[in-house]
């Protein structure tokens, strides 16, 4: 063993304590990958305390002992950026699990590296930018069909602009040189990109574009934007999962990145195989053709969960630099602040609130400060939006995962268990949840969808308010005893939940509701209310404007793919019968 | 092996030894007391200077003249075809009497992580013979589902009626069972073991047993063991296992008590922070593999420390299990047998091992509708409370009406009854045709026509 006082790349363990190990005589930095005993286990450096350099370990650490070598490789953890990301799935440190599945077995063993992109693999590369052009990092030299998605090959951020000497096109791997600069700079199409460091962007925009999703509650009554945080919490058993998974199915952004961080591997396996079957509406083409995901289940050992989210981000982050909109899910940030827990409580640091590191919220707000709207480093538009899923313990919103991380999200649905024992799905408490962007958006809803949009969905809310406060009511003494007015409320209220807000996943018409749709459901509930309205002051009971029949076929339009002529016959029979009453 | 006298100090199950040779960590520790009493540990901290051993044995006899002996291996459990029909102590030894296991391999028994790309989605429909479970929550093979009970409810009577009526329709396989008690007692333990030995099931049966009495920190392996060796009939001999694992709660406690006992930070109610990742590490031991024959389906039972489903315990495995059948206090007490409470009940899985193919084409609405239904009429009782009966416009009362009907037909079943299937859907259908048809909601017409009681008969007639 060579040790130099300058350079000492090889040290001893001197400590092991589960995922965290201590080793001596060796020089580091902070966030350095290190390779830990004789199976090179793989870790990073998390505290330098004097000689003791703390490491977190990404493997299990059983049966390693002390004395055994630590060697510093001297590069921070890092994620390989290029063609070949798209339809894979990683461990949360980027290693395919497919690869692992053919090295070695049905489980995962420690002490396998394996790359996040193949190096074998050659992809065909065509350029659009030619020698003597000037480029500059983020400029886009070429593209590579990667999947039913293009993908562009750019000059790695932290590159001098220079002039381009060679170009070539043609077939290549990741490894080969497919572009040489004027300085003498040769570029890969393979960019490295330390994990916890956010890939630079030329401006960040403010979110005035509906992320649309199809899903009717999220749309029409609390939207995110584009390059907007959104949070699902919710006690388990209350559809989050579910939600997720729709989101990741129906969203409009190009790419999506799915973090299963501490999930369960069961579930993680409907995503595995749900998703290379599922078509995608836009192109026809498998989902997964535009899905990279992360799967570190429960089990997986613990600092890579932590790395999860980081691996997940970066890879969103450099979609979006090619000047793609990225939806990025992380399912579940409270697991992943919990491996952030067990870490520093193993490093006995002085724990914050329930045990958690007083950093919590500084590296929940990091991290959600990393999605956005921008203008990238080559001039296009991109974003990442993160919706993060946070999982409080008993269902206590009170606590501090959940607390920061609504201190940072701009929309909060607000899952509920009571909703889902009544099988309301989707779950998502229509009182507690709200949307931020709301204002921002209203001038897209002005121009994309109609005019009447805004009004008709500040309508909607109202009227479910008043439902609110209506049913403590009857609670207390029956809806009999409500004027007539309120109990046509009621009725109203109940049809916006039934037939809006209440949307079946597992239909193959119902789990994706255009806008344009969503627009009609409601404007077709509140014709209705009109006419009860009217029909009420021409002296109509209660009973009779609640006795309507042509509105109970209303909620078939949700499993009807071409409902206008549906929908029309509806409204013209409740308009019939409508006018058959007050004949009477 | 080199036996050191170096013991430092004993601090409740820990011992700490000073000045030996580099020990590996999570090795498996031997320690010789005065009297030549062997006791059996885990090193759970190693450092040059000092190891931390967690003792599975009471530390009563070891002392400072104690002889610590570091086996160079990690903890390994024996496995062997012979395993089947044989009770093992908590930390694996036989106690029935019978000689040692054979054994064919020596397995690590912290398992490693399946790998999610490996695993097969679970959807082969197992039928309890139950109706809150099978209709309303279903179990599918490969599944974790736990039991989230109470003290003084019969769970366990639950959980061995599902180990003696579980099967997968249409296939003839039974199912091995490995069952892991944790500190349950001997009066506990001799139910469970009687019932085995009725049925005949203890045949194809590993037992584990951990109890009241027994070392508190020897429960922290007796689930590794028993799952290891699930794991080895499952997909080495191509078995399909249901493992039971009784009372997890018991495991939790004697986490916290080491937890405590190495100064940790606590967690959550004095549990250690660590707890998720160790109940994961548990819990996630259940699937299937792609391209492998056999199947693990766990079914842990826990009870709830003063009722409370957020309590830790619970909050933490519901967390990581895919649902849970909960027990519940209000219904024993009506005198309803199996007390399943359905609506906080869940099995996450259900969609995968229902409908067409697995159970019939009804299922999931007529799940749906019986839940939405109940859950209504359950809502009602407290309004009763309040305004009287009386009060409910006609709607309401025949809500609440069904809502008693539902607990007394459909909740409520025998110790031994076990309903297939399509009498469980068929009966969930007698129920519903008690409602106006037009309260059906959920339901297509098409289903409708189809199953519902006055057009089957129609059909009939």
């Amino acid at each position: 063993m060579e040790k130099t006082k300058e350079n000492r790349t090889r040290g001893a363990l001197k400590r092991i304590s589960g995922p965290v190990v201590t080793a001596v005589g060796l020089d580091a930095h902070m966030y350095d990958v290190v390779k830990i005993g004789n199976e090179e286990l793989m870790g990073e450096v998390i505290k330098i305390q004097g000689e003791n350099i703390i490491i977190q370990v990404y493997e299990d650490t059983a049966g390693i002992r002390p004395g055994e070598p630590v060697e510093n490789t001297g590069l921070s953890l890092a994620v390989e950026l290029g063609p070949g990301l798209l339809t894979s799935i990683y461990d949360g440190i980027q290693r395919p699990l497919e690869v692992l599945v053919d090295r070695m077995g049905n489980f995962i063993e420690r002490g396998v590296s394996a790359p996040g992109l193949s190096h074998e693999k050659k992809w065909e590369f065509v350029p659009t930018a030619k020698a003597g052009d000037e480029v500059k990092a983020g400029d886009i030299l070429g593209t590579v069909q990667e999947t039913n998605i293009v993908h562009k090959v750019m000059v790695p951020p932290r590159t001098k602009s220079a002039r381009i000497k060679e170009i070539s096109g043609g077939s290549f791997t990741v490894d080969e040189t497919i572009c040489v600069l004027e300085d003498g700079t040769e570029i890969t199409m393979l960019q490295r990109w330390p994990v916890r460091v956010p890939r630079p962007v030329k401006e960040k925009l403010n979110p005035d574009i509906p992320l649309i999703t199809g899903q009717r509650i999220l749309d029409g009554l609390f939207p995110i934007a584009k390059g907007g945080t959104a949070a699902i919490p919710g006690p388990f058993g209350s559809g989050k999962t579910v939600t997720q998974q729709q989101l990741a199915k129906w969203s409009d952004a190009e790419i999506v990145v799915y973090i299963g961080c501490g999930e369960r591997g069961n579930e993680m396996t409907e995503v595995l195989t749900e998703f290379p079957e599922l078509e995608d509406p836009k192109t026809g083409k498998p989902l997964m053709e535009r899905t990279v995901l992360i799967a570190n289940t429960s089990n997986m050992p613990v600092a890579a969960r932590e790395a999860s989210v980081y691996t997940g981000i970066t890879i969103a982050e450099y979609f979006r630099d090619m000047g793609y909109d990225v939806s990025l899910m992380a399912d579940s940030t409270s697991r992943w602040a919990e491996a952030m827990r067990e870490i520093s409580s193993r490093l006995e640091e002085m724990p914050g609130e329930e045990g958690y590191p007083a950093y919590l919220a500084a590296r929940l707000s990091e991290f959600y400060e990393r999605a956005g709207r921008v203008i990238t480093l080559n001039g296009a538009g991109g974003s990442v939006s993160v919706i993060g899923a946070v999982s409080p313990p008993g269902g206590d919103f009170s606590e501090p995962v959940t607390q920061n991380t609504l201190r940072i999200v701009k929309v909060f649905w607000a899952l509920d268990a009571k909703l889902s024992q009544r099988r309301h799905f989707p779950a998502i408490n229509w009182l507690n949840s709200y949307s931020l962007y709301l204002d921002s958006l209203n001038d897209w809803y002005d121009r994309e969808v109609s005019p009447e949009w805004n009004p008709l969905r500040a309508w909607a809310m109202g009227v479910l308010q008043k439902e609110a406060e209506l049913q403590e009511i009857v609670q207390l003494v029956g809806s009999d005893a409500l004027p007539d007015e309120e109990q046509v409320t009621i009725e109203v209220a109940r049809m916006i939940r039934e037939i809006f807000l209440q949307q079946n996943a597992y239909d193959a018409v119902d789990t994706f509701c255009p806008m344009s749709k969503q627009y009609d459901m409601m404007k077709a509930i509140k014709h209705f209310a009109d006419l009860a309205r009217t029909a009420q002051a021409a002296g109509a009971t209660p009973q009779q404007v609640i006795g309507i029949k042509s509105k109970n076929e209303l909620p078939q339009i949700k499993f009807i793919k071409d409902y206008e002529p549906e929908l029309e016959k509806i409204l013209k029979d409740m308009e019939a019968e409508f006018d058959a009453m007050r004949a009477v | 092996m080199k036996e050191y006298r170096t013991v430092a100090q004993i601090a409740g199950p820990l011992v700490f030894v000073e000045k030996t040779e580099p020990v590996g960590y999570s090795e498996l520790v031997n320690i010789v007391t005065a009297d030549g009493t062997v006791k059996r540990g885990q090193v759970l901290d190693t450092s040059d200077e000092i190891v931390v051993v967690q003792v599975f044995e009471t530390t009563a006899g070891i002392g400072r003249d104690s002889g610590i002996r570091f086996t160079g291996e990690t903890i390994k459990m024996p496995v062997g075809k012979d395993m089947l029909g044989r009770i093992l102590s908590g930390g694996g030894k036989p106690i029935d009497g019978g000689p040692d296991i054979v054994p064919e391999k020596r397995l690590e028994i912290t398992g490693a992580a399946i790998n999610p790309y490996a695993r097969a989605p679970p959807e082969d429909f197992i039928q309890t013979g139950i109706s809150t479970i099978d209709g309303t929550n279903t179990l599918v093979r490969g599944q974790k589902l736990p039991i989230f009970s109470a003290s003084g409810l019969p769970h366990n009577d639950v959980a061995l009626q599902i180990a003696r009526q579980a099967k997968v329709p249409g296939s003839t396989e039974e199912f091995a069972v490995v069952f892991a008690a944790m500190g349950i007692t001997r009066e506990e333990a001799n139910y469970f073991m009687a019932d085995f030995e009725k049925t005949g099931a203890l045949e194809r049966s590993v037992v584990f047993l951990n109890l009241a009495d027994d070392p508190a920190v020897e429960r922290t392996i007796t689930p590794r063991l028993a799952l290891t060796t699930a794991e080895y009939l499952a997909f080495d001999l191509g078995y399909h296992v249901l493992v039971i694992l009784t009372d997890m709660t018991n495991y939790c406690e004697a986490l916290r008590q080491i937890g405590a006992a190495r100064e940790e930070v606590p967690g959550r109610r004095g549990y250690p922070g660590y707890m998720y990742t160790d109940l994961a590490s548990i819990y996630e031991r259940a699937g299937i593999i792609k391209g492998v024959k056999g199947s693990v389906t766990q079914i842990p039972i826990l009870t709830m420390p003063g009722d409370d489903i957020t309590h830790p315990i619970p909050d933490l495995t519901g967390y990581i299990t895919e649902g849970q059948i909960v027990v519940n206090r209000e219904l024993h007490r009506k005198g309803i047998y199996p007390p399943i409470n359905v609506l906080p009940s869940l099995s996450r899985l259900m969609n995968l091992g229902i409908g067409e193919g697995h159970t019939r084409e009804d299922h999931k609405k007529v799940s749906d509708q019986l839940y939405a239904a109940y859950a209504e009429g359950n809502d009602l009782r407290g309004l009763v409370a309040i305004v009287g009966k009386d009060a409910l416009s006609e709607r309401d009362r025949m809500f609440l009406e069904f809502a008693d009907l539902f607990e007394d037909r459909f909740v409520r079943q025998g110790l031994y009854e076990d309903r297939a299937i399509e009498e469980t859907l068929d009966l969930g259908w007698d129920l519903l045709s008690t409602l106006p048809e037009e309260q059906l909601v959920r339901i297509d017409r098409e289903l409708i026509q189809k199953y519902h009681p006055k057009y089957r008969k129609k059909a009939q007639g």
